[in-house]
Order: structure tokens, then C-alpha cells, then sequence
């Protein structure tokens, strides 16, 4: 088994399986950074993973699949702040409202597209490609982790660093740590801290299409109902766990990531029964979240001298 | 140049959706280079005033001329592009960020797409030097004193080019001496050109440095004068109406024999692990007031949670007429007859959405008067309450009012007479006329020394110096923990005297009186 777990291929699953929870926890980083939970993670996903496929499908091209599902993604987000914004909605409720619309939503839209019932199998859907970049693939061992990585991987590596300098190096990134931090500080010298928040919203939305794209079209090559399976409430977890800051998101992400890696190898060795395997992500979740916050508030006693 | 008007607010009238006239014909104006204070009581119309100066509200009639020409001012961010600046008396800054970008929030230079550091650092530096503002800019906010947050919002606005400055209660959190500082900076402002708005109600201050007072009460303006021309006495006169004696005849005073209240060596660190309360002792007996004074932030709010059971976590002891509180819970203490105004009245003071009624019984909700045991006695209550209203001359449409409906003087009102109605040998008030008009905040205070008549030992902690030092027999100033001061001659301690021990420049180690063995 060790030898199985230290091999490149075991890390190249890590980043696959890390990709899609990498980018649902940005989509949280910087909705959190605004004051807003996007618990709509989770259904954002879900519907991503169902638009890939179709509309890549549909336009014959994986690109133009994955910017329709983005600006669908964006959308969401959209709906979501006109809920939470306008509406007064509590974004909890919302949230729960948008991610059962994408339970219910996808296997209806999935037939109505297809006849195809929870599975999509008569979609000839495009995949996104695995992009193997010259230099880096003559260095061992890492070489061959990441050489032939899909190109959404490489992709959320990327917007770790966009996302990181985004939040602390643009004026708008400026504003919506200052919008989540203090509303009035922000109002007060001329900020609509609602026009801020929508932003953030269409770009956590954004931001999550991009890993529900990954799972249809990258991590599987079909979409099956509730795909999502919980990634979009780990990212909440991930980003909450790293401090909602992009590069402490990717730390706690490729945790969950070998959780998720575990898992697969686990059930390839058949060493446990299959359906304890599939906990495994989420016990590390729970168990991640006990351990995190044990440590805080020991770290908090310990300061305080008791 | 001289006695230029830069803007004028002309029959002004603002009434809010529930039918409430805040606003009703008020002008003003004000002149290029002068410090013009805003006078009136709480709810006299002041903020709405400026909300509509600074573009919160939308006045209903009456217009506002900027320099001659008519102007409507849609958004705060609109005035600030108009040259009007607001500084608030809660603080609109962001705690987690430097003081540079705190300046450039929502304003910043930009390189390329990015916000230009090094110009942003430069430019907060350099406004600051152009005032004569001496702050480190690269400093993060949640790290600086209240004084320095100040300057910080007072240079916000001027980087954003405010040529009027409004100052909502400016001095309310500072010491005397931050208060000077900022009476010099505030002079330096007006030789410079700027308009200042001065918002207040603490008469000496604006006799100190205003050139003319416009004076409200009730919603409407009761005129401009001339600072100079005007006796604080007829100031306080057209504010309130009818005048207020603003300073107490206290009764002789009788204390008990046997301690009320004794506290040894209390040691208390915050949630964050911060040292607040440090190695602290002191007795109180029955029949005085001890004045607890000090800059906000220095031990007192941990104080007063552990003496009142909110906290637990500390070290040395705190006895309650003999009885150690360690392993007491809240309730316990309450049966030890100790009553609590809080500090923050809408956090822990009341339900703001509950009754006037609800809320007066939340801490007799167990008391066989008013409850079977299983169901509460309503007619008990009614009865109860309707006294307590009149009694305590609580402004309200009925006790079925929500609590949240009434103004913040009335509100006090309704859990000072909570708390009261338990006839407590112990009261620990924190701050209990904060923010409240003058006829409530008298009116509590008189309560006060009433119980201290009656035998009652009262620990009173305010950042009203004037309440400080009218009520209390024992003076105690808190800095960083300790008392850094100690006054059992409450009359002969200046002002002057007392700022210096809030702020730590003078300390006495030797503090007399503190114990009574």
C-alpha cells in the first residue's frame, strides 16, 4: 500500500481530486471576504458539472463550454445576491433554496436535454485536456505529478495566485475586505457596499463553475446526478479552515484533496469496506474542523495564560 | 474673505416614515473659517440635520446652497465630492488594515490595475504632515489608541478634499488631554480655511473654541448666536428649556459598618488573552459611591463582567457581602440583591423587541409576585409595570410597546427601573447615562444618589467626568488594569489632575483609602 501512496501517479490524483474543492473554496474566499456565506456552493457546482457537459456538447468545444458554464455560474451568484441583497433574504435560506433547485433542477433539465436519467451517457460531451508543460516535466518526480495534469488543475493553481493578489493588491480587492470587515467604514467614504458584495458574489459564482465544469468534464468525462457530493460544503469548511485567504484555502484544500486521494487508493486495495472508504472526506472534514478550532481555542487559553 | 458664507441650509424639514418630525424649518449657515457648533439635546434634531448635510436623508422641503449656487446632495459620497466631510462618533474605520489604506479606502492610486503602495503610503503621509498630524501611517488600526483613530478619520476626510468638516460628539471618548490636542488641531483647521461643524453638548467645550452656536431643540432651530455673546447658562437654557442644575447637593454621608463588597488581587485577561484587569483590590461599603473613571479600553468593561458574574474566568477573589462569587452563577449573585445597568444598552440591557412590560420583569420572572411556577401573573405585572412607567417617568404610548420604539433616554429608563425595583443593596452601573438627554440623565443620577442615601453601595463607571466627580464619595481612575489613581477627596482632584492619572502620565503607587482595613 505505501508503495501505492508514495508514487507520483497517488499525487497526481491528489491535485485532480483537489481541483474542484480548490476553486468552490476561492468561490468562498472571497464571498466571505465580502460579509456573505455562499453556502450556494454546493449547487453551483452541481449545475456547472450538468452545463459542461451540455454545452460543450452542444458547441462541439470544450472552451466554449466552460465560459457558457462560468457565465452561468456568474449568474447564480447573481441570483443569489438579488435574494440576499435586495430581497433581505436569509442567506442561509437562499442558499438551501438554490442548492435543491440544482438536486431536483439537474436530473429534470438532464432528461428534458437528453431522456437521459441520471447519468449522462448519450451526451457526446468534450473534455477539457490535460496540458503537459515542456520544462517542468523534466523535473523528477514532480515532473511526473504534474506533466499531463488537465488543464483546469493547472488552471486552479493559477487562480490561487490571481485570486491572492486580486484581494490584497487591486483597489477592488481593497474594498471588499473593507465591505466585509466594517459595512459603514466602507459606505462611509462612498463605497455601495452592495454593489461591492454583488461582485464578490458573481465571482464566487464564477469561481465555482469552474470546478463544476472540472467534474463533468476533467475529473469524469459524463455528468451523473449529485456529482457535487458534498464539495461544495468541504470548500466552505476549506476556506473557513484557511483563514478565507486564498493561499491558506489551498493548504486546507490538498488536505481534503489526499483525503479524497485516500479514498480511492483505499478502495482500489480493498481493504476496507467500500462504503466506509467513501467517508472518508467527509470524516476528514469533521474531524479537520474539531481539530482546527480545538487549536484555536487552545491557542486563545494559551495567551490568556490558563 | 471675511464672514464669507460657504453654505447655507435653508427651511429644512425632514419627517421620517413613522411620522416623526425631526426636522422642522431649520436653517443654518455657515461661514468660510469658523468652528460653528451644533447644540441641542439627544433627539433634538441634530443628526438628522447633518444626515441631510451630508446626504443620508433626503430633506421633504427647504433647500441647501453651496457657495451660491442651489445643490441637492443625493449620497454621502456625493457631499464628500462636494467638499463635505463626516467624521462619526462611532468610528467608520477598518480595523484589520493599516491607517494608509484606511486614508485611500475607495480612493486609491492605482499602477496599472493595482493599488500603487508605496504612492498610497506617501500620500496618507503626507496630508498627515500638512495638518501637523503625528501618526505612523503604515500602523494598522485595531492597534491604535482612540485619539489616534480620530486623527485618522479627521485626515480621511480632509485627503478627500472636505472643506467642511462635520464632527458628530467629537470629545465624547477622549481624555481631556486628547481633547486639547484635538481643540488645537481643530484651530488649526479653521486658520487653514476649513469649516467646522461641532457637534456637542458639553457646554465649556464649545465656549472653549466655537465662533458661534446654533442652538435646537425639539426639531426646530432656536436660533444662531454669537459664542462670545452667550452664557452657558442661557445656552443650557434654549437647549432644554427650562434650566437644569447641572451639579448635585449631596447628603451627608452615612456608611455602614460591615463591607458590602470586597475584592482582592483580581486578576482578569480577555477572550484574546489580554492582561485587562491587573492584581486589583479594593472594599466597598454600604451608603457610597465609588467613581470608577478612565479611558475606554482600560479594564473596566472586564471589571465590571467579573463583579457582575458575566465573567468567570479570573484569578483572586471577589466577596458579595461575605460570600465568595466564584461558583455563583448570575442569578445567584442578582439573589445577593446586586443589580447591573449595563454598559451597552441595546446588547445586554434590554430585548429591544419585547415589551416595555417583558422587559421590565426579565430578572423577576421567577419571583412568586409574578409568576405561579408554570404560568406568570398577568395581572400583577400590568399593575406593576404601570407604576414602574410613572414612577420612573417613562415616555411611551403603553407598556405594550416594544422597547426598541422608545428613544435611548427612555430606554435607560426602563432598565434603570428594573434594576431598581429590587430594592439592591449593591449597583453597578456602567456608563449609565450614556448617550441620553439631559432630564433623563439627570434624573438617573438623582435616582442613584437616592439609594446611596439609603444605605446602598454604588460603583459607578463613566466617561463623563462631570458625572464622575458630582457623584461619587471615592474616586477611582483605571489604567491598563490598575488604579492608577485614587481620590478619597473627591472635591479637590482637578479635571486636569485626573486626565493626567487616565492617561497614565501620573501614577500613584500608594493608593490610599482602597481598603478599609
Amino acid at each position: 500500500m505505501w508503495k501505492a501512496i508514495l508514487s507520483p501517479d497517488f499525487f497526481g490524483t491528489i491535485l485532480r481530486a483537489t481541483t474542484p474543492i480548490l476553486f468552490a473554496t476561492l468561490a468562498s474566499c472571497v464571498a466571505s471576504k465580502s460579509g456573505i456565506t455562499n453556502m450556494a456552493l454546493e449547487g453551483i457546482l452541481l449545475f456547472s458539472a450538468l452545463f459542461g457537459v451540455i454545452f460543450s456538447s452542444i458547441t462541439h468545444s470544450w472552451l466554449l463550454g466552460l465560459i457558457i458554464t462560468v457565465v452561468i455560474g456568474g449568474l447564480i451568484g447573481l441570483i443569489l445576491a438579488f435574494f440576499v441583497l435586495n430581497l433581505k433574504t436569509d442567506e442561509i435560506l437562499a442558499a438551501i433554496a438554490i442548492n435543491l433547485t440544482a438536486t431536483g433542477g439537474t436530473v429534470l433539465l438532464l432528461l428534458a436535454f437528453s431522456g437521459d436519467r441520471g447519468v449522462s451517457s448519450s451526451i457526446r460531451s468534450v473534455s477539457a485536456p490535460s496540458l503537459t508543460i515542456p520544462l517542468i516535466d523534466k523535473i523528477p518526480f514532480i515532473g511526473q505529478v504534474l506533466s499531463g495534469q488537465n488543464i483546469l488543475t493547472w488552471l486552479s493553481l493559477v487562480a490561487v495566485i490571481v485570486m491572492h493578489l486580486f484581494l490584497y493588491k487591486t483597489p477592488l480587492g481593497l474594498s471588499i475586505r473593507a465591505v466585509g470587515e466594517n459595512k459603514n467604514a466602507a459606505e462611509s467614504v462612498g463605497i455601495s457596499s452592495r454593489r461591492i458584495q454583488y461582485i464578490a458574489l458573481v465571482i464566487s459564482g464564477c469561481l465555482a463553475a469552474f470546478g463544476g465544469f472540472f467534474l463533468s468534464g476533467g475529473y469524469m468525462n459524463m455528468f451523473t446526478k449529485d456529482m457535487s457530493s458534498g464539495r461544495g460544503f468541504i470548500a466552505l469548511a476549506a476556506a473557513s479552515m484557511g483563514g478565507n485567504t486564498p493561499i491558506g484555502g489551498l493548504l486546507v484544500s490538498l488536505l481534503f484533496g489526499l483525503a479524497s486521494a485516500l479514498a480511492n487508493v483505499m478502495q482500489l486495495m480493498s481493504v476496507m469496506p467500500y462504503e466506509i472508504i467513501l467517508m472518508v472526506p467527509y470524516l476528514t472534514t469533521l474531524i479537520g474542523l474539531g481539530v482546527y478550532y480545538y487549536a484555536q481555542k487552545k491557542k486563545k487559553e494559551r495567551l490568556s495564560g490558563k | 474673505m471675511e464672514n464669507q458664507v460657504v453654505l447655507e441650509m435653508k427651511h429644512i424639514m425632514k419627517i421620517y416614515g413613522n411620522g416623526v418630525v425631526a426636522n422642522e424649518d431649520v436653517s443654518l449657515d455657515l461661514r468660510k473659517g469658523e468652528i460653528h457648533a451644533l447644540l441641542g439635546e439627544n433627539g433634538a434634531g441634530k443628526s438628522t440635520l447633518m444626515k441631510v448635510l451630508f446626504g443620508i436623508e433626503q430633506p421633504d422641503q427647504g433647500e441647501i446652497v453651496l457657495k451660491g449656487t442651489p445643490v441637492t446632495i443625493k449620497s454621502p459620497q456625493d457631499a464628500i465630492s462636494k467638499g463635505i466631510g463626516m467624521v462619526h462618533q462611532h468610528f467608520m474605520l477598518v480595523p484589520s488594515l493599516s491607517v494608509a489604506d484606511n486614508i485611500i479606502l475607495g480612493v486609491a492610486p492605482k499602477k496599472g490595475i493595482f493599488i500603487d503602495t508605496a504612492k498610497a503610503v506617501d500620500a496618507a503621509q503626507s496630508i498627515a504632515r500638512e495638518y501637523n498630524f503625528d501618526i505612523n501611517v503604515n500602523d494598522k488600526v485595531e492597534e491604535i489608541p482612540v485619539g489616534i483613530k480620530q486623527k485618522v478619520e479627521i485626515l480621511k476626510a480632509l485627503y478627500r478634499g472636505a472643506e467642511i468638516l462635520i464632527l458628530d460628539e467629537p470629545t465624547a471618548v477622549l481624555t481631556p488631554q486628547e481633547t486639547e490636542e484635538l481643540f488645537v488641531q481643530l484651530l488649526k483647521l479653521r486658520e487653514k480655511g476649513h469649516t467646522i461643524i461641532f457637534i456637542s453638548h458639553k457646554l465649556d467645550e464649545i465656549k472653549k473654541i466655537c465662533d458661534r452656536a446654533t442652538i435646537m431643540r425639539n426639531g426646530r432651530s432656536m436660533g444662531t448666536y454669537e459664542v462670545k455673546d452667550i452664557t452657558t447658562q442661557e445656552m443650557s437654557r434654549l437647549m432644554v428649556g427650562h434650566e437644569v442644575s447641572l451639579t448635585f447637593d449631596k447628603n451627608e454621608q452615612h456608611l455602614t459598618d460591615n463591607i458590602f463588597m470586597r475584592v482582592r488581587n483580581l486578576t482578569v485577561h480577555n477572550s484574546q488573552g489580554v492582561l485587562k484587569v491587573d492584581d486589583l483590590s479594593f472594599d466597598l461599603k454600604g451608603g457610597e459611591v465609588l467613581g470608577i473613571a478612565g479611558v475606554e479600553g482600560n479594564g473596566q468593561t472586564e471589571l465590571i463582567d467579573t463583579l457582575t458574574g458575566l465573567n468567570k474566568k479570573y484569578h483572586g477573589t471577589v466577596q458579595v457581602m461575605g460570600k465568595d462569587i466564584a461558583n455563583a452563577s448570575i442569578d445567584d449573585i442578582r439573589s445577593m440583591e446586586v443589580a447591573h445597568i449595563p454598559e451597552d444598552r441595546m446588547a445586554s440591557g434590554c430585548a429591544s423587541t419585547l415589551s416595555i412590560k417583558e422587559n421590565l420583569f426579565t430578572n423577576q420572572y421567577k419571583n412568586e409576585k409574578y409568576s405561579s411556577g408554570l404560568m406568570l401573573k398577568g395581572k400583577a405585572m400590568d399593575q406593576r409595570s404601570d407604576e414602574l412607567i410613572k414612577e420612573y417617568l417613562i415616555k411611551c404610548k403603553s407598556r405594550r410597546q416594544h422597547v426598541g420604539m422608545l428613544s435611548g433616554g427612555n430606554i435607560q429608563k426602563v432598565i434603570v427601573a428594573r434594576e431598581f425595583s429590587t430594592n439592591p443593596k449593591i449597583i453597578i452601573a456602567n456608563q449609565p447615562t450614556r448617550g441620553i438627554d439631559v432630564g433623563a440623565a439627570a434624573f438617573i443620577r438623582k435616582r442613584l444618589l437616592e439609594f446611596r442615601d439609603a444605605g446602598c453601595a454604588v460603583i459607578l463607571v463613566s466617561a463623563d467626568l462631570t458625572e464622575i466627580f458630582s457623584l461619587s464619595d471615592r474616586l477611582a481612575v483605571m489604567y491598563k488594569g490598575k488604579f492608577a489613581g485614587f481620590f478619597t477627596d473627591v472635591a479637590n482632584v482637578s479635571e486636569d489632575e485626573l486626565g493626567e492619572h487616565m492617561l497614565g502620565i501620573k501614577k500613584d503607587e500608594r493608593l490610599e483609602g482602597v481598603l478599609y482595613e
